[in-house]
């Protein structure tokens, strides 16, 4: 939701990065502000991944110019662990693997580490499994998940419900979601998106970046910027993704300085 | 030239095993001294394995031969040892292959189990079964011609023992060579749990260590091994294993390695319907080589085996492992399955690892398996963009991988004891 005067969250201005000397942002401008819904759209290689990469702070990617401020503080100097503690969230395309982790163990390591950074204390084992079946309401997830190992032998649409499972635990204050909604079929999508809806507030803000408008049916976003060759070319509301699904890119691109 | 060199290399050989055949001081025991002769025998024909041997191509111990070796008496002034309270009362103590009465406890068994040293044990036919399934392998060999006292656990037929068996070597002194011997023959349908264990205060020495394990007719023995030496010594152990019919054996072995670490697990199925489950851990570091070979011979009917061999090699460190499975044509319908893990720390440590099924029988199910990977930085960096610092990150996957196989060591002190060193590692 806009909210007039609400605190700008997350600015991103003049981002550029590289990975392995090749340069994938090339200026990238966004100023997030709270309780607002973005979505990132945008073709295959624009850079919409490594933008989301970036924010959560994965060594791969080297930041060559801009800043990032979150909260007033220079994201870019955070490690990932202290990006995360201090409310960053990022819903992983490809949720890893974590054969001999027990799930349960694995979220209650990472809700406590959050917690400790907010100042409060840690939640013990009791405490916590109340807390999490509570959240596991959010994704409509079955208890079983908690004691197998991390995303070991889940389906895409668990390992994304665990994802959201996730972000539902740590209650991030800017959540970015790297495709979420890739490779789910309708009714996980709806699960998805209907958890997603539940942790939305005033006081957080949220990041979709996806190829499909079929997503925004779900979660309705404020603002629909498209990426293209690193950069944010163009922005609008919710009825630009609408304009992308029926004609495609290549207006947009055509339209602005950096079209093919 | 490639004759001669051979041959003097022979020679120098002999006068090496000759000198360590001195060490030990004879026996008056009639029979014992008997077979420490034929073993002593053997010692003398055969030649102290190099990396031309098929069997040591990994595993030099040419350093082993710059160490003046000697038999050093057990210094206990300083030593502590680490009691398992699941063990309190069923612990025998050997300093330097010397049974310690004052360390050791042993109270409250049930009528029917033995555990004791050798002396006194003459009611109990330790002929049939002591050096009788060792092999032939040349430091097999050596430890039985040295043998003055034995760890022997002993179980009648029809006893179920609750109170896991601790059977602990400590060595101490510098450039020691100790030769620990077990004896374990458990009868018809009793279980037994036994807890192996070698630990060390000094730096350089040789443990050549002999375990022989006797399981009659559906009987259970669950036997966990845990080496933890120093670095710079040297360990070559043997794990003989005889299965009657209906018996289920399961070996646990923790080994954080020496400067060399040698492991032979030998293991015999010898009738139908048989039961072999082994797990392997092993974790090193720095210079460290540690070895494991395995020899399985499932040679009856409806045989069951499960080998799950698991490394974690860190800075130089080189693991190996090479597992047999005999399969031939009598065992119709066994099923055998093997696997390997390896867990690469660094890109200077390596892993040699070797399956190796023979199976003549054509009516089985075997599979057998090996995985090398490395600690993935994406791994690390979803960990890390959940909260968790990078050290923990690296350690909670270290531990994921070791403790598979340390959950199954069912005596809860040592299963902490165990996951703690994993910490810190």
């Amino acid at each position: 939701m806009i909210i007039e005067n609400s605190e700008v969250v997350l600015s991103v201005r003049d981002l550029t990065a590289e990975v392995n000397g090749t340069e994938i942002l090339k200026g990238v401008n966004l100023e997030v502000r709270n309780g607002e819904i973005h979505a990132i759209m945008g073709p295959n290689g624009s850079g919409k991944s490594t933008l989301s990469k970036v924010l959560a702070g994965h060594p791969a990617y080297e930041v060559t110019g801009g800043e990032v401020i979150f909260q007033g503080e220079n994201l870019l100097e955070m490690e990932p662990q202290d990006r995360a503690r201090n409310g960053i969230f990022l819903a992983f395309q490809y949720p890893l693997e974590i054969p001999g982790v027990s799930n349960l163990d694995f979220l209650r390591v990472a809700y406590n580490s959050r917690r400790k950074a907010q100042g409060l204390e840690e939640l013990d084992a009791f405490d916590f499994d109340d807390l999490v079946e509570e959240k596991l309401e959010v994704v409509k997830m079955n208890p079983a998940f908690l004691n197998r190992s991390v995303n070991e032998g889940f389906s895409g649409g668990e390992k994304k419900r665990n994802e959201i499972l996730q972000m539902a635990l740590l209650e991030p204050k800017v959540a970015i979601l790297d495709e979420t909604d890739s490779g789910l079929d309708i009714d996980a999508l709806k699960i998805v998106a209907n958890g997603v809806n539940q942790l939305t507030s005033p006081d957080n803000a949220t990041i979709m970046i996806t190829h499909y408008q079929r997503l925004l049916n779900y979660i309705v976003p404020d603002f629909v910027h498209v990426m293209a060759q690193g950069q944010i070319i163009t922005s609008g509301g919710k009825e630009l993704a609408l304009e992308l699904e029926s004609r495609g890119y290549d207006w947009v691109l055509e339209e602005t300085e950096v079209g093919v | 030239m490639q004759t001669e060199l051979n041959a003097i290399a022979t020679v120098t050989d002999n006068g090496y095993l000759a000198r360590l055949l001195n060490l030990f001081t004879p026996t008056t025991e009639g029979w014992l001294q008997q077979l420490r002769n034929s073993a002593a025998n053997f010692v003398q024909e055969s030649t102290f394995p190099t990396t031309r041997d098929e069997e040591w191509r990994f595993t030099d111990l040419s350093s082993l031969r710059q160490v003046e070796l000697k038999l050093d008496k057990p210094d206990l002034t300083s030593l502590e040892i680490d009691v398992l309270p699941e063990a309190a009362n069923s612990r025998l103590v050997f300093v330097n292959g010397v049974y310690t009465p004052d360390l050791s406890a042993v109270a409250n068994l049930p009528a029917g189990v033995v555990v004791s040293n050798l002396s006194g044990l003459s009611r109990l036919n330790i002929q049939q079964y002591l050096a009788q399934a060792e092999g032939n392998e040349v430091f097999t060999a050596l430890n039985t011609a040295g043998i003055s006292d034995v760890a022997v656990v002993w179980v009648l037929k029809d006893i179920v023992v609750e109170t896991p068996i601790h059977l602990l070597f400590v060595t101490t002194g510098k450039s020691s060579i100790s030769q620990p011997r077990c004896l374990v023959v458990v009868g018809n349908n009793s279980e037994v749990r036994i807890l192996e264990e070698y630990t060390a205060q000094a730096e350089v020495y040789f443990t050549n260590a002999v375990t022989e394990i006797w399981v009659d007719e559906n009987a259970q023995v669950t036997h966990t091994r845990i080496e933890r030496d120093s670095t710079e010594a040297f360990h070559v152990g043997k794990t003989a294993v005889t299965q009657a019919r209906y018996s289920r054996y399961t070996c646990n072995a923790i080994a954080f390695g020496g400067q060399v670490y040698r492991h032979n697990l030998q293991i015999n199925q010898t009738g139908e319907q048989t039961e072999t489950t082994l797990n392997g851990l092993t974790m090193i570091r720095g210079n460290q080589l540690a070895d494991t070979h395995s020899t399985l011979s499932l040679h009856h009917p409806y045989g069951v085996s499960r080998q799950l061999q698991k490394n974690i090699v860190g800075d130089r460190a080189h693991a190996v492992f090479n597992g047999k499975v005999f399969v031939p044509k009598l065992a119709q319908l066994t099923d055998a399955g093997q696997l390997n893990r390896n867990l690469l720390l660094s890109s200077k440590a390596r892993v040699d690892t070797k399956p190796q099924l023979e199976i003549t029988a054509d009516n089985v199910k075997c599979a057998h398996g090996a995985t090398v990977s490395q600690l993935e930085d994406d791994e690390i960096f979803y960990l890390q963009s959940r909260g968790i610092d990078q050290n923990n990150a690296r350690n909670l996957l270290i531990n994921a991988f070791a403790s598979e196989i340390i959950n199954k060591i069912s005596v809860p002190s040592l299963r902490e004891k165990l996951l703690g060193i994993v910490k810190e590692f």
